[in-house]
């Protein structure tokens, strides 16, 4: 049986410029704090999020990211949804691969962020956009 | 008849200064202490003057005619003035507001017949709240350079380099490091391992709260820099949740020196300086003191 995944609490924050990045994360970090998630698991999540939004601010020009506290069972999460109007990815298992990059970064952002989260799922569509969901347990 | 309005203003001209300037002075908010009362009576003179030329019975309906630019850019270097001198919005917002109370009291005087009393407060009403708009777009541009120059301060004193050995540079990083902030700290990194002729530059990243895939990239490249420059590079200040981040990352940073602490690191960059710390030996501090 699977349990129902409960939502707590949303906010909605669009990420349009680079500054916005910053202000971003410390949402992120104090939606965690309030959870009680544990530093490791705190910093993971921050980095991941840092990462995604980096990516939806280079290569679709910004866009909009839920924060949202969730619940399944006993354990508590923020999950964080990335939602984009931009070209999309032409090929998500490449784009998912260490060290790809079609800019000039490390190519660690997607592949990263898919192993600092708890859970990681990716929908995108060429033309329309990309969307990227995390879930961070507190102790996962 | 039309009433003459900008008559009334201009045969009024010295009771509206005067009313103007009591309000002022009488309100429990006056920044005496920011501006001196004759500044004040200079600044609203002024005002009123360029207020009361530049008005006539055509451009009354029309707040946004051209006609008005001398005040308006008279009310916004006022009111940036202002917000650079650290005024509230709403001690900017009520100069120009108590302007427009005044100004309507002479007209409530002056004109008997309540219909036209009506129809020429509201042009009036129009056209001063038009201005005070506009005050608070100048004032808020004002406030957006004192951050942005802010902004610019803070870059330039958050990349010191220190000499804290002949021959090691430390370079302490705080807050996030974007591109524009990697560009300035290699430039200030390079010039000083040349000026100073160091081999042993250390990185610490203690006061980075995140370190992402971006950041490692900026500080790769800089590691690089400074390699190309005959120096070694030295990453310090990893914290435990940082290194733990980076793994999972999957960014590689093994081909560069990392230490735990700044202390660890100056330790490798005296070893492979070849130099040493010792503690002095109380044997021989106290033989000093007391000669047998």
């Amino acid at each position: 049986m699977i349990t129902p995944v409960i939502l707590l609490s949303k906010d909605n924050m669009t990420v349009l410029r680079e500054q916005d990045v910053v202000p971003f994360r410390n949402r992120v970090k104090e939606y965690a704090i309030k959870i009680r998630m544990g530093l490791v698991n705190q910093t993971k999540l921050i980095t991941a999020a840092s990462e995604l939004a980096r990516n939806m601010l280079k290569y679709a020009n910004g866009g909009i990211v839920s924060i949202e506290t969730i619940a399944r069972g006993r354990e508590s999460g923020i999950r964080l949804t990335f939602k984009d109007e931009g070209p999309g990815i032409a090929d998500v298992n490449l784009a998912l691969k260490d060290g790809f990059s079609t800019g000039k970064s490390l190519g660690l952002g997607l592949p990263g962020a898919r192993r600092l989260a708890s859970e990681f799922e990716i929908n995108s569509e060429i033309g329309k956009g990309t969307k990227v969901m995390i879930i961070k347990w507190a102790n996962g | 008849m039309a009433i003459q309005i900008t008559k009334i203003f201009k045969k009024k001209k010295a009771s509206i200064l005067e009313r103007w300037m009591q309000n002022q002075l009488a309100h429990v908010g006056l920044r005496e202490d920011l501006i001196s009362n004759d500044d004040l009576r200079a600044d609203s003179s002024e005002l009123i003057v360029t207020l009361l030329d530049t008005l006539n019975e055509k451009n009354l309906d029309d707040p946004d005619s051209s006609d008005f630019d001398p005040v308006v850019e008279l009310l916004n270097s006022l009111s940036l003035s202002r917000a650079r001198q650290g005024f509230s919005p709403r001690e900017t917002g009520l100069f120009i507001i108590g302007l427009k109370e005044v100004l309507i009291g002479v007209l409530q005087e002056e004109i008997i017949d309540h219909k036209e009393l009506a129809d020429l407060s509201l042009k009036v009403h129009r056209l001063l709240d038009n201005f005070s708009i506009s005050t608070f777009e100048a004032y808020i541009k004002g406030r957006e350079e004192v951050i942005l120059r802010q902004t610019d301060e803070i870059a330039e004193i958050s990349t010191p380099v220190i000499r804290v050995w002949d021959g090691i540079l430390a370079l302490p990083i705080i807050g996030t490091l974007d591109s524009a902030r990697t560009q300035v700290i290699m430039e200030t990194l390079l010039t000083e391992i040349v000026e100073s002729g160091s081999s042993i530059a250390i990185l610490d990243i203690s006061g980075v709260p995140t370190v992402d895939s971006l950041v490692a990239q900026h500080l790769l490249k800089t590691v690089s820099a400074t390699r190309l420059m005959g120096a070694e590079c030295i990453i310090s200040g990893i914290r435990p949740e940082i290194a733990q981040t980076i793994v999972h990352l999957g960014i590689d940073l093994a081909t560069i020196i990392t230490k735990s602490t700044l202390a660890s690191a100056l330790q490798h960059a005296f070893k492979s300086l070849r130099l040493e710390v010792r503690q002095q030996r109380i044997d021989s501090v106290l033989s000093r003191v007391k000669p047998q």
